[in-house]
């Protein structure tokens, strides 16, 4: 069994059907890239995998747990489905960085509260095994108690600082720790928005068209840190245009056309020797434009 | 002379500045809380909220506080409320459905992606909004906030009406005796409270200067 299993994802949005029936596996370590064009459900798919969006129907399951199942409605409550988003991490189009806090906040803000609740759960089990002692050792267990819930408090501080530092090195940001998302440019801010997803551990790292946002020239860089997660075997996957991109960094290319894949496989097999007309076409607009782009900045040279 | 309309005047201002304090500290999280109303998927609660504001906004507030201190006398036979009290149950209402307007605006224009940046960090609904989505809230209705809190503090000279002693009344009550300069004289202490106001505001902008949202 797959690291990832999605078996027919389904969701409608009123009578729009977006998703009609999705379904692929993925290995640990593998990068997913999803191409398609705009509306064709793209988008949907990874907010459904989220859970930003629930599917109408389908299941998903992560390393053979079976996580989510649409037709189990009572499980999809609100707590629930807070737990099952751990498990993924999403890199928006837009950023979306917190603008009151400092890339370093924003990198440590989601672990922070995790690790409050964590404490607080902790301190109150603490109180109940103090209430259940013999009042003779109350006093004792009480000071031991006060020792280790500040060892906690003090681990998980640093647990989660020392862990924004390393991703902060990693996505090359080390300088900017106390600068304000608005002090960035786009493709810091979209370095600093990949920190802050991977800062969860998410067991997948999902990319919603990472560089559409971006200046041209911006590109480059958040890619190139995209592909250096791939060598960390990582599991992402990523919604792109930039079909070079998908050449070279993924594994496993899915085409995705009017709520359907369309067609899936190596990206040898998909940009090399589409076998659906669909495929083709896109994958020749798609070059079109490249060319036509490439011509634009020429003559903007000339 | 002059030191006894001063001194006069100051006792009406200080009626002036209890209706200002009372009506801010009631009707700022009143406001909040008609804010959500307006906001609620709950379809009859938004609509009651709706017409609720849409009175309030649409009539003048004059009517409003003489509503509320004949009202109850006149059409259930109860007795009168305090005239000051009636003022400020009279503004607090007012000024809550303004300033639910204002908050509506500020967490509307809030990005559905900073509550999804949320949702996917594993957040809950009140970590979302106290930890992201407030701050910037309250950045962007600092300005419209300052514009209504000035107005307000202009506003309480409607408390006359029901014949409350707030400086303005104070200061008509010189003129029917004939004396004319402590009518406009009140224009110093309506500054100056203002002045500090505008200041103050000036500040809490420059605090939340540090971010851009």
């Amino acid at each position: 069994m797959a690291f990832l299993e999605v078996k027919n994802y389904r969701k409608k949005f009123g009578d729009n059907e977006v998703l009609k029936g999705i379904s692929f596996s993925l290995e640990k370590g593998e990068v997913l890239a999803i191409i398609g064009s705009s509306g064709g459900g793209k988008t949907t798919l990874l907010r459904c995998l989220n859970f930003l969006e629930i599917p109408d129907e389908g299941t998903l399951t992560l390393g053979g747990e079976t996580l989510f199942d649409a037709s189990e409605k009572k499980k999809n409550a609100e707590s629930d489905i807070r737990e099952k988003r751990l498990h993924f991490g999403l890199v928006f189009q837009q950023f979306n960085l917190f603008p009151q806090y400092t890339v370093f906040k924003n990198i440590t803000l989601a672990q922070t509260l995790l690790a409050k609740a964590e404490f607080r759960q902790k301190k109150k089990d603490f109180s109940a095994v103090l209430k259940s002692a013999p009042p003779a050792e109350r006093k004792k267990l009480k000071e031991e108690q006060k020792t280790i819930l500040a060892e906690i408090r003090a681990g998980q501080k640093k647990r989660i600082e020392e862990k924004a530092e390393g991703l902060l090195s990693r996505v090359g940001l080390s300088e900017k720790k106390n600068a304000y998302p608005y002090e960035l440019s786009g493709g810091q801010q979209q370095r600093v928005a990949i920190a802050r997803a991977l800062a969860l551990s998410p067991d997948i790292l999902c990319f919603d068209e990472p560089t559409s946002a971006l200046d041209p020239e911006l590109t480059g860089e958040v890619l190139k840190v995209i592909k250096g997660l791939k060598s960390s075997e990582s599991t992402m996957i990523v919604v792109t245009h930039e079909m070079e991109f998908a050449k070279n960094v993924a594994d496993h290319v899915i085409f995705i056309a009017d709520g359907v894949i369309e067609e899936e496989g190596t990206p040898e097999e998909v940009f090399e020797n589409p076998k659906s007309e669909k495929t083709k076409a896109f994958l020749q607009k798609s070059r079109d434009l490249l060319g036509e782009e490439a011509e634009e900045v020429k003559g903007d040279v000339l | 002379m002059f030191w006894q309309v001063t001194l006069n005047l100051l006792e009406g201002f200080g009626v002036t500045c209890l209706i200002f304090a009372a009506t801010l500290v009631c009707a700022l999280p009143l406001g909040l809380i008609l804010a959500f109303g307006s906001m609620s998927k709950f379809k009859p609660l938004k609509a009651v909220v709706k017409v609720f504001v849409w009175i309030i906004r649409g009539t003048p507030l004059m009517l409003q506080i003489l509503v509320i201190y004949y009202g109850p006398a006149l059409l259930f036979g109860w007795g009168f409320l305090d005239r000051v009290v009636a003022v400020i149950v009279a503004f607090v209402i007012n000024y809550a459905c303004y300033f639910s307007e204002i908050y509506r605006g500020g967490i509307e224009s809030i990005s559905k992606g900073q509550y999804e940046a949320g949702q996917v960090l594993g957040m809950t609904k009140s970590q979302i909004f106290f930890k992201v989505v407030l701050l910037q809230v309250v950045k962007r209705i600092v300005p419209p906030m300052s514009n209504e809190v000035i107005t307000l503090v202009k506003d309480t000279s409607l408390a006359r009406i029901i014949v409350v002693e707030e400086i303005l009344k104070v200061a008509y009550d010189y003129t029917v005796r004939g004396l004319i300069w402590p009518l406009f004289y009140t224009a110093v202490y309506y500054l100056i409270f203002v002045g500090v106001l505008t200041l103050l505001f000036g500040f809490i902008e420059k605090k939340l200067g540090y971010f851009r949202v």
